[in-house]
């Protein structure tokens, strides 16, 4: 059938910002559609509020809006642009969800906009717990008994039938969010009122549990004749009762016979059939039970999802490019599978090689957070591996997670300990998995403990034994006599294990292990992602490392070749990614990376990506023009090098991953392009830089370091508090913390010196108030551009990542501006940067202290570049490729007339138990934009569009410390202005009244009943300002926050943020949000000469 | 951990070790692309004379048990080839169904297959993919590879070899098994229509699903005459599917021909080929043969897709037959033909495998269209 003619322009919604349980794979999959909807002819309007994504880029769809995602913008956004269609199932849960409320509202009729790709009714039965139930019983599948309850009474009603463990999971969230598992009545109570809250429907399913049943996954696929397929099975190694996204897992199914696997894939296409989807892809989980085979359906979701993205990249079938092509009219056997050329997209991928997806946790940044995994997703990110065994691809994933293991590192505590960590699911028990069999548990008792099936245990136990074997090999040898035999080292590869962990067993460096190996010949083979398991010529240059027996002639004559990668003559450059997605690294990275691909790609030169995070639009096999989908180790890194022999290596677009690898590349004598690794030293070693800058006679505040209780009181005097406390090994502000005075100090260094006695602790001067700014630049070694001056809204010590930021500065005087932009560049002149440069700086008094500098790409790049409509990654490639500024037309930094504030997003209600308190410790997943014409409305996008809605009449409630109460006059004086009114607790309430101003007096949660929380609950406030100082006062008034959260009433716990949404409200009283395309943006751009 | 070798034909050696029985197997080298699946396939008579490859890595997950094997007696295939096995089935049915054995590697061993471990499967399917199909010999006592490459280049191999009287029943017999509970069976009242089952290797897989459709299942030798099959009153009669190259079936494809007109027909791979035989048409080799369960097969009557088993080495032309069928299904990997119906006869067949056993279920309607075909209640 051909495709359809009658519609002409299509709208996409995205997924907004990066949260738990809805990360990159919606701009993998985003970009895709675009891209794929572009090709057939169609005009795509595309609108996400996250400005970090490709699938933003201007050059992605012919209008893109960065805007919040809610139904009245989105009404303005189809008023303007009037789409005939709306494809609602790309963009994650939000878009769907919007996608339904759109419908739901009768917006979608009244502008005449055509749902394709899934209809309503079936995104509803879908998503319905009831509706699905009755749905699976009409095709005879049997789902766990449930109930849906629509409010707690119902509830307590129904859990007698149910008992316990009961799962609860609220309709229409994603990642789980509020569901969980109770055993027992008062769990019970809370979290279904929690679930309640958090659902969009107020429906919550109260579940029979299958914990422990083995679960699966069908990725599927169908077209408008009706066409079905599996693109990919998916087989959990954690059974039920973990979420999906928390779970290692394993492509495709391992322990399904034939009969079994057919079951489910008839089951699969059945669940298709009925629920409707239309056209484009769906996910199906399914539980089974181990003993005897009886399977129920556990959900659908009826759009592209994290799995389906890990399915692509699992089989190298593009689901959602596919799934878009679908939307339009074509059907599977009209479109080309990419890989093969000749073959159709309607077939199943067959694979000849094990995939493991591997989650990676954050509870670093939340020490408060109960780290049980259970049907509420935790993770904030994942990494994929393929292998030709399971062992090899788990052993490959163990290293890409880049958490300092490299294979099954031993845990320590008793035995019972030991149980009792394999009973409760957490990030680290895969390794308690592994020091079982290490002291001898058998895999019966240890499958009984942790509910994993026996097969992968075993798969397990032989590495475990394996490790044993190498070890073994030490034994009584000193340094140079440990020699591992050539066919146990095969082994050892052939199943994966980092050369760095044979050293380690063997008490030899890893260079070593490296030299035996290819003293041997034990090299690793390239076996191509091809979709068809060898039976067909592929062209998509896709590419996983595995180990293999050498084939040989009997004659003697030269063997086959093993390995399936040719040398494409062209020069090559290698862009090393981010790996997986953290607190602190995501997708910004992820975005620069793919920018430098395609400058590479400009500039003629072959692009060779190298990657293991499956969400990300780098790992598209479109993307660059060689993927190898590997760990980002110095070993697996080198052996690609070593094959490719490439002109050069790019490290400076994926954060931190690749910069750890500058060392020992450019020790192995790696060309490393852009900045030099020296100067990456330079300004990440306290010491030198120090020098530095005192060369450049710039200011710093002022730094000791103290190894003892009695140093650092002694040393802190000629600091002065407040000072910045934190141990010198770690990084990225993990374990920082404020002190204002010596009783405070001492008990940090107590702390810290018990848990690390061997490392000093950084004391810096702390800048009260001071205000933060971030300064993004570009240099050619010669040339110095400034791409962005960012002013932070949050103070400094607030993290850079945690705090919003407006670009350009909205209070700075322009003497600072400048002098901060005369400091970057004499640094970047200084530091010999090639490429880019994030400078931290902090501004008190009108003076400028520098906090930080990364010759490298930020966090920020992609949002200037959006806000700008430069692309500096791409630039900064460019320069690196040796390219100057003036060549690319960038000899001057650029003005515009909007304003843009880019907000964080915080995951903190994946975290009950979680304050929501900001400080030096980065806790955000993901960003939003919000732009327009001044910083009162573009401040006002950004917390709408991170779900933190400004009200502009109502009440707002206010409880600052005692340092703001001052500034809470001003405010409340503004707000008392616009007509709204407010409440405050008896000290601030009694300060306000002293200065003549009306405020409500409510209790504190202690003072007795009606009281704040209270209010919160039954939204009669509609934003709290909440500031704390002291961890007693932090604890009185935890609860305050913590249902503000839950109740979503919106909030903000320091004294900037709450000047900044006076502001914003005082804009959004007195204007209208203006709402524009970036390209429109991006035309009021001029060069400032 | 014993050293097993695998010599190609042509001269290409895989270094391998051994599981399942010692010794050494010469069969044609193939390879199968299905995920799962391995018990079914050992057991399916049409991979008599054949070294199967599995291209996916992981073999022995699950075991064995005695509801999976595709045929009586023993498995069909002449060796195993695979990259990993691995000998810890974990499935609550292995070992169960009347099967002495639990794990793949004791089941093999316990039927004399030789299997070879540690293969790079992928090289070796990328070759036969390059050069076709061909000979080989696993062997785990003879390490000379002069030695071997002789035992290899000495075999008669699988052309003009009829591999079907190996593996037909000796004896008619009757057929009362339906698929349940892997299938859902139709609930029909059996209308005692009759089908004979001409076994040529034939799978379990067919007989339970005519059964299901509610037909009176009688198997019969390969050889049986026309005239009895005739003489048994039936109302229709299935050409199974079977090993090696249809044209060696010399037997078949006579008693095909007086069958032909007399009674609706319906073919399944090897009988498909012989049908076309029959009528007068010609069949071809293909390179390296079609053996997966993901193949995309077009029904061109109704234009939907069929994801389909398929497992054969020779293949139909239909402009051979001049007219007399109509093509109703193509392979849209190769565009080669897989499905006719005659244009006036109730004669119909298929090459792919609509039994599934392994492979997909997508097809499985076909059974229900031959029993419209014969006039009954579908």
């Amino acid at each position: 059938m051909p495709k359809r003619t009658d519609i002409k322009k299509i709208l996409v919604i995205g997924s907004g910002p990066i949260v738990i349980g809805q990360a990159c794979e919606f701009d993998y999959s985003g970009t895709q559609a675009c891209k794929a909807l572009r090709e057939e002819g169609y005009q795509v309007v595309l609108v996400n509020s996250n400005p970090a994504t490709i699938m933003t880029d201007p050059e992605m769809a012919d209008a893109v809006y960065i805007e919040p995602l809610n139904a009245e913008v989105l009404e303005m956004i189809i008023d303007r642009e009037r789409p005939d269609a709306l494809l609602p199932n790309i963009g994650g849960q939000t878009g769907l969800n919007l996608a339904v409320e759109l419908a739901e509202k009768e917006i979608l009729d009244k502008y005449n906009v055509e749902l394709i790709g899934a209809r309503l009714e079936s995104i509803k039965k879908a998503e319905d717990r009831e509706l699905f139930k009755e749905a699976m019983h009409r095709i005879g599948l049997e789902v766990p008994a449930s109930v849906a309850v629509n409010s707690l009474a119902e509830g307590l009603e129904i859990i007698k039938d149910i008992g316990f463990p009961a799962i609860l999971r609220p309709a229409f969230t994603l990642g789980g969010t509020g569901s969980g598992i109770a055993y027992n009545i008062e769990e019970f109570k809370t979290i279904l009122e929690s679930a309640l809250e958090l659902s969009m429907t107020h429906q919550v399913l109260v579940e029979e549990s299958v914990i422990g049943w083995k679960e699966f996954e069908m990725e599927m696929m169908r077209d408008k004749k009706d066409n079905v397929v599996v693109i990919c099975s998916i087989e959990n190694f954690d059974g039920m009762g973990i979420h999906t996204g928390d779970s290692i897992t394993v492509a495709p199914i391992q322990t399904l016979t034939e009969k079994e696997y057919q079951r489910l894939r008839d089951a699969s296409i059945a669940v298709m059939r009925e629920i409707g989807v239309d056209t484009g892809g769906s996910n199906i989980q399914f539980a089974s039970n181990p003993v005897n085979g009886r399977t129920v359906v556990i959900e659908m979701n009826p759009r592209v999802s994290r799995s389906s993205a890990l399915a692509s990249k699992a089989t190298g079938f593009p689901i959602a490019k596919i799934a878009a092509k679908l939307a339009v009219g074509l059907t599977l056997d009209e479109i080309p599978n990419d890989i093969t050329r000749e073959t159709p997209a309607s077939f199943e991928p067959a694979i000849d090689y094990v995939v493991v997806k591997f989650p990676r946790f954050a509870f670093e940044k939340f020490p408060e957070a109960d780290m049980t995994l259970m049907t509420q997703m935790k993770s904030v990110g994942e990494v994929m591996s393929i292998g030709r065994t399971f062992k090899e691809a788990l052993s490959k994933a163990i290293r890409s997670l880049e958490k300092g293991n490299y294979g099954l590192e031993s845990v320590d505590g008793d035995l019972n300990e030991l149980r009792q960590s394999l009973r409760i699911p957490s990030s680290e028990r895969f390794w308690s998995i592994a020091e079982a069999f290490r002291r001898g548990l058998s895999i019966e008792e240890v499958s009984e403990l942790c509910g994993v099936d026996p097969w992968f245990l075993f798969n397990v136990r032989q590495l475990v034994l394996l490790e044993k074997e190498i070890e073994n090999q030490a034994i009584g040898k000193k340094g140079d006599e440990v020699l591992l035999p050539p066919e146990l080292l095969r082994i050892a590869k052939e199943n994966g294990m980092a050369d760095r962990r044979i050293g380690d067993l063997l008490r030899v460096p890893e260079g070593t292990v490296r030299n035996w190996r290819k003293q041997y010949g034990i090299l690793p083979v390239y076996k191509m992602v091809d979709t068809c398991a060898g039976e067909f010529k592929a062209y998509t240059p896709y590419f996983y490392s595995t180990y293999e027996r050498a084939v040989y002639q009997a004659d003697g004559q030269a063997a086959l070749a093993q390995s399936e990668v040719s040398d494409s003559g062209r020069q090559k450059i290698i862009i090393l990614g981010s790996g997986p997605n953290r607190i602190g690294q995501g997708i910004e990275f992820d975005y620069c990376c793919v920018h430098a691909v395609f400058s590479c790609k400009e500039l003629g030169f072959e692009a060779i990506m190298v990657n293991c995070n499956p969400e990300t639009v780098s790992t598209d096999y479109d993307t660059a023009d060689r993927l190898y989908f590997e760990p980002l180790t110095a070993e697996d890194v080198l052996n690609i090098i070593e094959l490719e022999k490439p002109a050069g290596v790019i490290l400076q677009f994926g954060g931190q991953t690749p910069l750890k690898l500058a060392l020992p590349l450019w020790q192995a004598g790696v060309k490393i392009l852009g900045t030099s690794h020296d100067a990456i030293d330079l300004a990440e070693d306290r010491k030198r830089f120090k020098e530095l800058l005192h060369k450049l006679n710039l200011r710093q505040p002022e730094s000791v370091t103290a190894t003892s209780v009695e140093g650092a009181l002694a040393l802190v005097k000629s600091v002065g508090y407040p000072v910045i406390v934190r141990p010198s090994y770690v990084l990225g502000g993990r374990a920082m913390e404020i002190v204002y005075d010596n009783e405070s100090l001492r008990d940090y260094m107590r702390r810290a010196l018990a848990a690390s006695p061997e490392h000093p602790v950084l004391i810096d001067e702390y800048l009260e108030d001071a205000i933060e700014v971030d300064v993004d630049a570009i240099s050619d070694g010669i040339e110095t551009v400034i791409a962005g001056v960012m002013e932070h809204i949050e103070e400094a010590g607030i993290h850079s990542g945690d705090s919003a930021c407006s670009l350009p500065p909205h209070s700075l005087s322009s003497a600072v501006v400048e002098e901060i932009k005369t400091q970057t560049k004499a640094l970047a002149l200084e530091l010999n940067v090639l490429g880019l440069m994030n400078v931290q700086y902090a501004v008190k008094n009108e003076k400028v202290y520098i906090l930080e500098v990364n010759p490298r790409a930020s966090r920020t790049i992609p949002f200037v570049s959006k806000v700008t409509g430069i692309a500096y990654a791409k630039l900064a490639a460019k320069v690196i490729m040796g390219r100057r500024l003036a060549e690319l037309g960038m000899s001057a930094e650029v003005e515009m007339p909007h304003v843009a504030v880019k907000e964080a997003v915080f995951p903190f209600n994946k975290f009950p138990g979680v304050d929501v308190i900001l400080g030096p410790e980065m806790k955000s997943t993901g960003e939003v934009m919000g732009i327009d014409e001044d910083f009162g409305l573009a401040y006002a996008k950004a917390q709408a569009a991170s779900y933190n809605r400004i009200p502009t009449s109502g009440k707002i409630f206010i409880s600052v410390k005692d340092k703001d109460k001052e500034q809470a006059v001003n405010i409340a004086l503004r707000l008392a202005r616009l007509g709204i009114s407010i409440i405050a607790t008896k000290g601030t309430a009694g300060f306000l009244r002293e200065r003549g101003l009306c405020a409500e007096i409510i209790n504190k949660v202690a003072e007795g009943r009606p009281h704040i929380v209270d209010m919160i609950k039954n939204r009669e406030v509609d934003f709290v300002i909440n500031t704390v100082t002291g961890t007693q006062a932090q604890k009185d008034s935890f609860s305050i926050r913590r249902s503000a959260l839950q109740h979503r009433v919106s909030y903000t716990t320091t004294m900037a943020g709450a000047e900044a949404v006076v502001t914003a409200i005082e804009m959004l009283c007195r204007k209208q949000l203006h709402i524009k395309s970036i390209q429109e943006y991006h035309r009021q751009v001029t060069n400032k000469l | 951990m014993n050293k097993a070798l695998l010599v190609l034909a042509d001269g290409t050696v895989f270094e391998g070790t051994n599981f399942g029985a010692a010794g050494e197997a010469i069969g044609e080298v193939v390879f199968n692309t299905s995920m799962t699946g391995y018990q079914e396939i050992l057991t399916d008579p049409s991979y008599k004379g054949q070294i199967v490859s599995m291209t996916y890595p992981q073999i022995g997950n699950y075991g064995v048990n005695g509801e999976d094997a595709e045929s009586a007696g023993s498995v069909k295939a002449e060796g195993f080839v695979v990259k990993e096995y691995l000998d810890f089935p974990s499935n609550w049915r292995a070992g169960t169904g009347g099967v002495e054995s639990v794990s793949l590697g004791d089941y093999l061993k316990r039927h004399g297959t030789v299997g070879i471990e540690r293969i790079d499967t992928r090289a070796l399917t990328v070759h036969l993919r390059n050069f076709g199909s061909q000979l080989g010999i696993i062997s785990t006592v003879d390490f000379n590879l002069q030695s071997l490459l002789e035992k290899v280049r000495s075999h008669p191999g699988m052309a003009a070899v009829d591999l079907v009287e190996k593996v037909s029943t000796a004896r008619p017999y009757q057929w009362q098994e339906d698929c349940r509970p892997w299938c859902r069976a139709t609930e029909k009242e059996k209308d005692l229509l009759k089908v004979v089952v001409y076994d040529f290797g034939v799978k379990y897989s067919i007989l339970r699903n005519l059964v299901a459709q509610g037909f009176t299942v009688t198997v019969v030798p390969a050889a049986t005459p026309a005239e009895e099959v005739l003489a048994m009153d039936c109302d229709g009669v299935l050409l199974s599917n079977g090993p090696g190259d249809p044209t060696t079936v010399t037997y078949a494809i006579e008693n095909t021909k007086k069958l032909l007109g007399k009674k609706p027909l319906f073919g399944v791979c090897l009988g498909h080929q012989i049908l076309v035989l029959a009528m007068g048409g010609q069949t071809y080799k293909l390179k390296f043969g079609h053996h997966g369960g993901n193949h995309p097969v077009i029904d061109l009557e109704t234009g939907l897709v069929e994801i389909t088993a398929q497992n054969h080495n020779y293949c139909v032309d239909l402009g051979s037959l001049r007219g007399q069928v109509r093509l109703t299904h193509k392979n849209l990997y190769d565009g080669t033909e897989e499905g006719m119906r005659h244009v006036e006869l109730p004669v119909f067949s298929v090459q792919h495998h609509p039994e599934a056993g392994p492979g997909p279920n997508d097809a499985l309607h076909v059974f229900g269209k031959f029993r419209e075909m014969i006039g009954g209640v579908a």
